[in-house]
């Protein structure tokens, strides 16, 4: 304040400057929004871990019923996981495109992330459909429990993820998202990201470790 | 409040100095983030990261299996953080943010699962 009270500059003058130059006029000098996203992440990682340990701990206990265990379909999850991860690129390349101003590109990405995460979620629904066909339903057991909330959580991420970006697309078609604003597109890119990072841990943990 | 407004920009754009010290310049565009190839390579090398967890799945290699399973999933996580999610090349503020939470979830869960593991009877 001193300085630009000795230089003759306002602290509105020196905010809007500093926004014109592609800063943030907030305390920290970074974008609350980006800032508040990667905190929410990070409380996020307490929900999934809670999640997971609850699964540990459960894996094993069914008084009746087939354990999750028992009926995963490795190749089918494997694919599922491929699915995921390559939706995470289609992400990036779209915040990339946005970046550099090429909005029609920028929005085929996020259209073909939708998708992916379209056919993820189907593969989910599939899988879901045939537990509970082998006889694993929600209440079946602790282990069934324990497992549909973790993935079932995963998964209900993963649907309003497909919301955002399908707004963004929507938001962009309308000229609401120019070149400026990429930051919107790269928030929603970090939302995304670490959905298939928390993914990436349980189809290690849940499905390759047993 | 110049000083404390200028000091964290002047960090930043010393954090993104430092982080561009030790990769390629070929691999980054101008507005400072790689470029859509270098993005497709980090995706493959995923994708073979994945094989080789599918593979150690099916061809367990003994003891090993768990702890070389976990590598590489912690090898996939940091992966995608760092370069798809631009840590490497942000400010360390976001870094912090997301590390606290991360840091504090392991660490109640581990203790949570241990006491599950050291004193159920």
């Amino acid at each position: 304040m001193a300085d630009t009270a000795t230089k003759g500059v306002t602290l509105s003058e020196a905010i809007v400057a500093e926004v014109g130059a592609g800063g943030h006029a907030t305390n920290t000098g970074y974008s609350n929004e980006k800032l508040g996203m990667w905190v929410f992440l990070g409380s996020e990682c307490l929900l999934f871990g809670g999640l997971i340990s609850t699964y540990l701990l459960y894996q094993d206990r069914a008084i009746e019923g087939p354990l999750p265990k028992d009926l995963y379909d490795i190749p089918f999850t494997s694919v599922s996981s491929f699915v995921l991860l390559m939706s995470s690129l289609t992400m990036v390349l779209a915040v990339s495109a946005q970046m550099r101003g090429e909005l029609p590109r920028a929005r085929t990405w996020l259209i073909a992330t939708a998708l992916l995460g379209g056919i993820f979620i189907s593969g989910q629904v599939y899988e879901f459909t045939a537990f509970v066909q082998e006889g694993m339903g929600f209440t079946t057991s602790l282990a069934a429990s324990a497992f549909y909330t973790l993935t079932g959580f995963h998964g209900a991420h993963v649907t309003i993820g497909i919301i955002m970006l399908l707004s963004l697309v929507s938001a962009s078609a309308n000229g609401k998202i120019p070149k400026e604003r990429a930051e919107t597109v790269e928030i929603v890119g970090l939302y995304w990201h670490f959905v298939d990072v928390v993914w990436i841990l349980i189809f290690t943990i849940v499905y390759l470790i047993t | 409040m110049s000083t404390t407004e200028t000091k964290p920009e002047s960090a930043e754009v010393e954090a993104h100095d430092d982080s561009h010290d030790d990769i390629n310049h070929d691999d980054i565009d101008h507005d400072m983030h790689p470029s859509d190839w270098k993005y497709i390579q980090i995706a493959i090398i995923l994708a073979l990261l994945t094989v080789a967890e599918v593979a150690l799945y099916y061809f367990p290699p003994g003891p090993f299996e768990v702890p070389m399973l976990i590598a590489l999933m912690i090898v996939k996580f940091v992966m995608v953080l760092m370069w798809f999610m631009h840590l490497k090349f942000d400010s360390p503020m976001f870094t912090k943010a997301f590390v606290a939470g991360l840091g504090l979830a392991v660490t109640v869960y581990v203790a949570v699962l241990s006491v599950f593991e050291f004193w159920a009877g």
